[in-house]
């Protein structure tokens, strides 16, 4: 019997809770990885995180400095792990710290740890900050937005779009207001929990779309599987959804991939209008939390980047599963209190 | 005027549109109409086998199939260009 290879592949984002971190199913869909023994590390900001504890997700997690802590801080912490663990790929599952692994990606390689990351340029240009103007010069269509520091600026720029409009925080979260009143608390509430600047957006109605793809770094489209959200939480977040047959949607994709020549995972968030129009309202440079779906509609994303990251070859995929759908479940796993103190106490489980 | 070859019948009315993903409920003579489209019958094939199959006035299979024809138009099921 031939003897499969040993692979280690450390994620983040293992927060499976109602506004989920991507880490669980990205670790999901590394395991199915043709041909490996993998073994998943996890790297976790929190040890309430139920990634660390779930059955069959990581086989060991350590905790990571938060973003905010540098990436200084974030290295010593990696250099740690890499010498328990030996890293072979790293995939990170949060905008709010890609930042610092990309900038982290030489050192990491020069320590055997790979990564198929989008370049510093690339996660600039579809920063939320840059998406109007980044829409623009290639010709996607994109909703009018308003970049702004200080909450004074607010009857102006709502005065420009008129009502409703959203109120977005830099990283996360988006706020629909119907009044100046509403655009005010979002903005005092997106600043305290994200910073500023905060950035205001033109209202357009339609079908809230996703497609999540993954680009070689050379302009060519390994995989695009859109998905529509069936259930919405309140967090707006896909609680359940359904992979679509949509030519359209997976041409935007390879057209965003070419005009980006993107490295690695990411989300597009379309709002498409009841004519037809796909508006790009965000680019997530990373996979999203229903990446399991594509693995389920025959395009394993995760498993294909770590491939790629380890240098080898990815034929694209061509065909993927229409109608399936994933639905999101909470469920209470039950642990002992020990396994909660040591990971708090070691930072290590 | 045609059914989306696209949209996906199941025997219990279950429409699924893998388009945009939208989904119905049918009730069983709407399934019929949408099983006898999805085969290319006419508008007066389609109300032929509806007289035939269901007690009911011609009057009545007219309205009822040209609402229902509607309704599919209203949800982005029917082919604008053949298709």
């Amino acid at each position: 019997m031939e003897s499969k290879k040993k692979i280690t592949v450390a994620v983040t984002g293992l927060n499976a809770v109602d506004s989920p971190g991507p880490g669980v199913a990205v670790a999901r869909g590394v395991r199915e990885l043709e041909g490996y023994d993998v073994r998943i590390i996890g790297l976790s900001y929190e040890a309430l995180e139920p990634g660390i504890y779930m059955e069959g997700i990581a086989d060991k997690t350590y905790q990571i400095p938060y973003p905010s802590a540098g990436s200084e801080s974030l290295m010593m912490r990696l250099e740690y792990i890499n010498e328990q663990e030996k890293i072979d790929v790293l995939i990170p599952n949060f905008d709010a710290e890609l930042y610092n692994f990309i900038k982290l990606s030489p050192k990491l390689k020069e320590m055997g740890i790979n990564t198929y990351m989008p370049t510093t340029e690339q996660f600039e240009a579809r920063d939320k900050v840059n998406l109007y103007a980044f829409c623009q010069k290639h010709g996607f269509y994109v909703p009018r937005d308003k970049t702004i520091y200080n909450v004074s600026e607010l009857p102006a720029v709502a005065a420009h779009f008129n009502y409703p409009m959203v109120v977005k925080g830099k990283y996360y979260e988006a706020v629909v207001c119907q009044t100046l009143d509403q655009a005010q608390k979002a903005f005092h509430k997106l600043e305290a929990k994200w910073g500023l600047p905060i950035i205001v957006q033109e209202y357009i109605s339609g079908t809230e779309i996703n497609v999540a793809a993954l680009g070689d770094g050379h302009g060519e489209t390994v995989s695009a599987v859109p998905m529509r959200k069936l259930f919405i939480t309140d967090k707006g977040k896909a609680w359940a959804g359904v992979t679509l047959e949509d030519s359209r949607l997976v041409k935007l994709a390879k057209d965003f991939i070419k005009a980006t020549n993107w490295r690695g995972g990411f989300e597009l968030e379309l709002m498409v209008t009841t004519d037809g129009r796909p508006y790009f309202m965000e680019i997530n440079p990373r996979f999203p939390a229903w990446i399991y779906l594509t693995v389920g509609a025959g395009q394993n994303q995760p498993a294909a980047l770590v491939k790629l990251a380890m240098g080898e070859k990815v034929k694209p995929y061509e065909t993927y599963e229409v109608g399936k759908t994933f639905i999101r479940y909470s469920w209470d796993m039950i642990i002992d209190i020990e396994q909660f103190q040591h990971f708090s106490a070691f930072g290590e489980n | 005027m045609k059914i989306l070859t696209n949209i996906a019948v199941s025997e219990s009315g279950y429409l699924f549109n893998p388009t945009n993903g939208d989904s119905f409920s049918s009730n069983l003579v709407a399934t019929d109409i949408i099983t006898l489209m999805k085969q290319n019958k006419t508008t007066d094939e389609i109300k032929k086998a509806l007289l035939a199959k269901y007690d009911v006035e011609k009057s009545t299979i007219e309205r009822d199939f040209d609402e229902f024809i509607q309704e599919l138009g209203d949800n982005y099921l029917l082919s604008t260009d053949g298709k």
